[in-house]
């Protein structure tokens, strides 16, 4: 199925090579090899190439200048963070480490082009000189004149040149105000799920069949799929997984072929790498340590977010639980939930409208120091004195981040906070000091 | 005898494609000067003559080239340039001295490389000067020859003008406009900009010491002027080694441009934008389809370079995203209608995303909040989707408000295209209340 790929000027092996290592990617290669043309032929001065994550752009673009063997620099500008790093690894790239101690400590762009120039007329081009910029949406921060300069340095240093930015934001979003020389735009689409499926399985293990593992990539790639496409992600999760796949086979309980027997080992297992492994809850390390421990031993995996459910001192449980109220209950409704004898509460007409958006879709909502302590005094259930303790709680209640400061530091006398905390954890420690903290939220009302 | 053998000579296939393509990149790649120029005789004659004034007569001179990006200002003064150093007396006499804006962002830089450019360096050795005006008029009085009656005249040319307006005091060009209004030595300044508005840049002194001449090239092309255009970047010259296949190939570009489809789709491309680089652009994905199996340009070349110019780039990141991503994009554009393009936060969403899976029987999509935030970050990593200003750093990352940047009709494209898309998922984004 995949088409040779042919052009004058290079050397057909070469070109298999390329083939070889960018599986489904024969269209953007082809396109790219006629855009580039013959090594000695002149190309498009810049190219700006988008596409997802792990869509195989710079793979595509190394395998060709690797296998090609054109003279190119690769450069991350998550690396090259100021702009001596970044002349100084062109120059070493494509003239050698001479060319590079040339630039004065701070170099300009003006000293870059200069020794550029200076370098070329002893080692004029015979073949085109590539540059490929990873990450590119990094350059929009950097110098503002430096993206407008890259995208014609082959005008200005008056070379046979030519600029590749890779990046992840479409063009629209690169444009300075005043414009700049446009590039010629090439876009790299997502693999399909058959890509995906016949990538993934490249990389069978020797002594399984090529089928099996086909079989395993196609069960994770059910679960995953709909979540994620990336190609990295789900190659890191195939290489996690399959020791547990191939459990009940190396046990003997099950053979290769009996697929639903092997769906159900591991389908609940995928289930709970996607809440854990995959967003980074638990290190790859942790997982397969899991993995190895028998299922009685394993129980629950402690993931990250399980360690800010710090053991809180009793008095603090109920100020954390009087901010959440504070928070997220209206102010005019304290006197609802806080009062022994209360009026009616009439409704006018203007809240009546704007009811619909519950306090829990906003998020929560600053209330000064003074309120916390009168929702505090009503829902702790013993009497308490205000003490410099409470106060010193307030404030490691801050440090722990599940309070925030909302006032400037400036203001002493009436702090205003937010509550920082989810739902699920202000239930959760509201249990441990028997408090219903759902009777008294506005929202659930 | 030899004469006439080199006039039928055949170069194979292979050996005339590669000749084409070397020769048409240059052309459209390197921007190689036209033999005379296109469509801006009047513009050329008018700087020809001033340039000329200030290389063989010595008069002062300063110009401004204003017009839009590509419209070939550049190639202008290039091609001005060659013509005026085929006169013997100038080429002996004028000094060439080229700044960028994008290059020399301080005046002190471009200090050294006006010194660099004039070869001066040796000159001025280790001197100090007390201020800008003292060292070029000490670079100037440097250039002064043997007898000391006249100084060389120096072309200035500067490019990306508007940045040099933008440096401190606009020390460079006061200086260089007032030696151009002095006579202490005969220079040209010629600035070339994309902004139409640059004297507003120009401080009061500065602006006061300028010509005021400008040299527009807004482009006033019709579509005939246009097509022919076309034609002519895509022509093989007179001198090209094979004749006979030089003359199929003008042939086939004529038949080329008269195709309808073909028109169609350069007409197209004219009411975008009418200047050189988006045309180069175009027939430079054109020309990369020539090969030796195919040794001329078809029309559906033309056809398939022009999809590839116009399509839209959000609508293609939105055909790679996973399906809860996608069922995501759709929540916020519900929200969107709702609320008429008020900001939303992740809560919003996904608030919204559960009223959708209520309506559902299966819960395929029930995915946990960490899940979905994740799914949520990564939009905002595409910048499909932008925090709303101020306020980052003190809420929490479920509750920043963030606004949608795609359109209801590039959602709506994006999931005609989508592959394998559920039929409830396209049936909850086609309704009309979420």
């Amino acid at each position: 199925m995949t088409s040779v790929l042919q052009h004058p000027g290079y050397d057909e092996e070469k070109l298999r090579r390329v083939t070889e290592q960018t599986p489904c990617r024969e269209a953007q290669t082809g396109l790219l090899l006629s855009l580039m043309g013959q090594p000695q032929q002149y190309s498009y001065p810049s190219i700006f190439v988008y596409g997802h994550r792990a869509s195989g752009k710079s793979h595509v673009m190394q395998v060709l200048l690797k296998e090609l063997e054109l003279p190119h620099a690769t450069i991350s500008c998550v690396e090259c963070v100021s702009n001596a790093l970044l002349f100084e690894k062109m120059l070493l790239s494509l003239f050698g480490c001479e060319a590079a101690s040339l630039l004065p400590r701070t170099p300009s762009l003006s000293d870059f082009v200069r020794v550029y120039r200076h370098q070329c007329v002893d080692s004029p081009a015979t073949q085109t000189r590539y540059i490929v910029m990873e990450k590119a949406e990094l350059l929009r921060d950097a110098d503002v004149n430096l993206l407008p300069a890259l995208l014609r340095l082959q005008e200005l240093v008056d070379d046979n040149l030519t600029v590749i930015l890779l990046s992840e934001i479409t063009w629209d979003k690169f444009r300075p105000n005043t414009g700049c020389y446009e590039p010629l735009v090439l876009h790299f689409p997502d693999y399909s799920k058959g890509d995906l499926q016949q990538i993934l399985s490249r990389d069978s293990h020797p002594s399984y069949s090529a089928d099996f593992y086909s079989s395993y990539i196609n069960i994770l790639l059910g679960v995953f799929y709909s979540v994620c496409r990336d190609l990295r992600e789900l190659h890191h999760l195939a290489a996690l997984n399959f020791s547990k796949f191939c459990e009940p086979l190396a046990e003997g309980k099950v053979k290769e072929s009996d697929t639903h027997k092997l769906w159900r080992n591991i389908e609940p297992h995928l289930k709970k790498a996607m809440q854990t492994v995959y967003l980074r809850e638990v290190s790859s390390l942790q997982w397969e340590q899991m993995q190895q421990m028998e299922e009685k031993e394993a129980g629950a995996l402690k993931g990250l977010s399980a360690h800010t459910h710090v053991e809180l001192p009793y008095y603090s449980k109920f100020l954390l639980i009087a901010a959440y109220l504070a928070s997220y209950n209206p102010a005019r409704t304290d006197k609802r939930f806080f009062l022994k004898h209360h009026g009616k509460i009439k409704k006018t007409n203007f809240l009546k409208k704007n009811e619909k958006t519950s306090n829990h879709l906003l998020g929560p909502k600053p209330f000064p120091l003074d309120r916390l302590l009168a929702v505090f005094y009503s829902v702790v259930d013993s009497r308490v004195a205000p003490s410099a303790s409470i106060f010193s709680q307030i404030s490691s209640l801050v440090t722990l981040q599940l309070l925030t400061q909302v006032s400037h530091d400036d203001q002493l006398d009436a702090p205003k906070y937010k509550c920082a905390v989810s739902l699920d954890f202000i239930s959760a420690i509201s249990r441990t000091v028997n408090f219903d903290i759902v009777k008294y939220l506005y929202d659930f009302l | 005898m030899s004469k006439r053998k080199a006039k039928y000579a055949h170069l194979p296939i292979g050996e005339s494609i590669t000749q084409v393509q070397s020769m048409l990149r240059e052309r459209l790649c390197n921007q190689r000067l036209p033999d005379k120029p296109e469509g801006t005789e009047a513009q050329h004659k008018h700087l020809l003559e001033l340039l000329r004034r200030t290389a063989i007569h010595g008069e002062s001179n300063s110009v401004l080239i204003v017009g839009p990006r590509g419209a070939g200002k550049t190639m202008l003064l290039k091609c001005v340039l060659r013509d005026l150093l085929e006169d013997k007396e100038a080429q002996k006499s004028l000094l060439q001295v080229h700044l960028n804006g994008l290059l020399q962002t301080d005046d002190r830089i471009a200090l050294k490389e006006i010194t660099r450019q004039l070869h001066l360096e040796n000159v001025v050795g280790d001197k100090v000067f007390g201020s800008f005006a003292e060292n070029l008029a000490f670079l100037l009085e440097a250039l002064k020859k043997g007898d000391r009656s006249s100084s060389r005249p120096v072309l200035f040319i500067l490019d990306e003008f508007d940045l040099f307006a933008h440096h401190k005091n606009q020390t460079l060009l006061y200086n260089l406009l007032d030696v151009s209004q002095s006579a202490q030595a005969p220079i040209a300044v010629v600035g070339i900009t994309c902004r139409l508005d640059v004297l507003e840049l120009l401080e009061k002194r500065v602006k006061s010491r300028f010509s005021h001449r400008q040299i527009h090239l807004l482009s006033s092309l019709t579509f005939t002027q246009y097509l022919q255009r076309v034609q002519s970047q895509l022509s093989l010259p007179q001198d090209f080694p094979d004749v006979k296949f030089a003359q199929d190939w003008n042939d086939s570009i004529k038949t080329l441009c008269e195709d309808k489809s073909a028109e169609e789709a350069l007409r197209r491309h004219f009411n975008s934008s009418k200047d050189f680089r988006s045309l180069h652009i175009l027939l430079m994905l054109c020309l990369s389809r020539v090969t030796v199996a195919k040794p001329v340009i078809k029309p559906a070349d033309l056809l398939e370079a022009s999809r590839l110019c116009f399509v839209d780039a959000k609508a293609n990141m939105l055909h790679g995203l996973s399906i809860l991503e996608l069922c995501l994009i759709i929540a916020m554009k519900h929200l969107n209608d709702v609320y008429e393009g008020e900001p939303f936060n992740l809560q919003m969403v996904h608030n919204e995303f559960k009223k959708f899976l209520q309506r559902k029987s299966n819960s395929m999509y029930n995915f946990e909040q960490p899940v979905i935030m994740k799914a949520f970050e990564h939009l905002q990593q595409l910048e499909l989707i932008r925090p709303v200003d101020g306020s980052a750093a003190k809420t929490q990352k479920e509750y920043q408000l963030m606004r949608l940047m795609l359109d209801h009709s590039q959602i709506m494209e994006a999931l005609q295209k989508y592959p394998l898309c559920p039929t409830d998922v396209k049936q909850w984004a086609m309704s009309a209340f979420g």
